[in-house]
């Protein structure tokens, strides 16, 4: 049962993204993909924030929100990112990426490292509704399942 | 004209001679003291602590392995630096191999002084100056762990040094020039400051890869941390003085934890690793670290400061 605002916005996007076509002729599949999978580091980013922010006491811990939060995280990290990761879209070839080629010559790692963040984010699910601090020391696994994966595929700064 | 030719030839001839012997002398390995370890024994569980706090699994387990609750310290790691290319060796306690064959002092003194059974000099790429300020308990517990990891009869592979950096009794003189026992961050430190002034410049060698070096891979200690250029080539490794690093202590001790940045990014390229081995010491000791950290004296950085990196690209 999708709700109104959803079923609007999801049409919106559809327009836009009909009409960027259109003007352009044709959507770039590598220029999307970047956007697509920086757009979910960034939703990654955003529930994060959220448990960081409970974990160094800057804001009130708050069962529902901290749950809420790592939900997104176990959801975002099981989405299929089969498209997300088109040849042609690592550093030196596309712009705009951090993504480093070792990521596409090291596939079965990578899956591994997926799965651990995963993982995570569960065991963050099951810590965050518990007690604060239950919610700090699952931030560990958390933290170090990004770190695990741009350590070895993302480019350093 | 020819006899003072001769004669000339012959006066350089001696000088020369003079200062090789007077060389030699001064490039002599510095031993540790027989006294030091006097009516101690090491704990393996405790050496669990200062194994981490020391980062050995970062550069002596083989390249590509998975980080592991009992790595196995076969070495292989290689190390880029202006003077060649250093490769870790083995350190499990394999008798042919590691230091299976090696009394605990030796293994001491190889850590602290940087110097071989053989009274031959291990190179400054062997953070030895740092763990020289360790305490003699924290290395024999190191030791005692060690040699409770897992066993390999990997051979260590030679270092990749050209002339004249090949010459390992000339590491004695860069010993005389260069390194300490003094700490970096003198005065009247809180207890907490002092534990994390030990956890920073004696077993996490933070030093080594925060604080620009002269021509001769000496640390200007005057830019404690200050940072430098990555010896790997690309990109700059952050200053962290208070200068360069305006994250809260919670924020420090934060990252020191999970990597993640205050923007909630992540610890990226060699600070993942660090991070791996800080994740492990109990929350004080990071909290001290970041203590320490806020009272480094600031040191102006010609880069930008590390200001929290966006998530995307």
């Amino acid at each position: 049962m999708i709700r109104l605002r959803t079923l609007v916005l999801m049409t919106a996007a559809t327009a836009v993204v009909a009409g960027l076509a259109v003007a352009q002729g044709g959507p770039d599949p590598i220029a999307g993909a970047i956007i697509a999978r920086q757009s979910h580091m960034q939703l990654y980013q955003h529930n994060i924030a959220v448990l960081g922010g409970m974990a160094q006491g800057n804001t009130e811990y708050n069962a529902e929100a901290a749950v809420a939060a790592a939900g997104n995280l176990v959801a975002l990290s099981s989405l299929s990112q089969m498209t997300y990761w088109p040849v042609g879209s690592e550093v030196g070839v596309a712009e705009e990426t951090r993504a480093l080629p070792a990521l596409w010559t090291s596939m079965d790692d990578v899956i591994v490292k997926a799965t651990a963040l995963n993982a995570a984010a569960v065991a963050m699910q099951a810590a965050a509704g518990t007690d604060l601090a239950a919610l700090q020391g699952a931030m560990g696994a958390l933290g170090g399942a990004c770190g695990a994966c741009h350590e070895s595929y993302r480019q350093p700064d | 004209m020819r006899a003072v030719i001769r004669g000339l030839i012959r006066f350089v001839f001696v000088l020369a001679l003079i200062g090789a012997v007077v060389a030699w002398f001064l490039s002599a390995p510095d031993r540790l003291p027989g006294a030091a370890l006097a009516g101690l024994t090491g704990d393996a569980e405790r050496g669990a602590m200062v194994f981490a706090a020391a980062g050995c699994a970062s550069c002596h387990t083989a390249p590509q392995a998975e980080a592991t609750e009992a790595p196995v310290l076969s070495g292989g790691k290689r190390f880029v630096s202006d003077f060649g290319t250093f490769i870790a060796p083995n350190i499990t306690n394999d008798p042919a191999q590691g230091i299976g064959g090696w009394t605990d002092a030796q293994v001491v003194e190889a850590v602290m002084r940087g110097v071989s059974p053989d009274g031959a000099h291990y190179y400054p790429a062997f953070p030895y100056d740092a763990y020289a300020k360790a305490a003699a308990q924290d290395m024999l517990d190191l030791v005692a762990h060690l040699r409770s990891l897992p066993v390999s009869d990997i051979a260590s592979q030679a270092h990749e040094v050209g002339f004249p950096f090949s010459i390992r009794r000339a590491v004695g003189l860069w010993k005389l020039l260069f390194r300490s026992d003094e700490w970096v961050v003198a005065g009247d430190l809180t207890p907490e400051q002092t534990r994390g002034r030990y956890l920073a410049e004696a077993l996490g060698h933070c030093g080594e890869c925060h604080t620009p070096r002269n021509a001769l891979g000496g640390p200007e200690r005057a830019n404690w941390l200050g940072g430098a250029p990555n010896p790997s080539g690309e990109g700059r490794i952050p200053n962290i003085t208070p200068a360069g690093l305006t994250w809260s202590e919670a924020e420090i001790a934060q990252y020191l934890f999970s990597g993640l940045t205050p923007d909630f990014d992540t610890a990226g390229g060699e600070m993942a690793a660090v991070v791996r081995n800080t994740a492990q010491l109990p929350e004080a000791d990071r909290a001290a670290i970041a203590a320490y950290l806020k009272v480094v004296p600031p040191v102006a950085s010609p880069v930008a400061s590390l200001a929290p990196a966006p998530v995307s690209q």
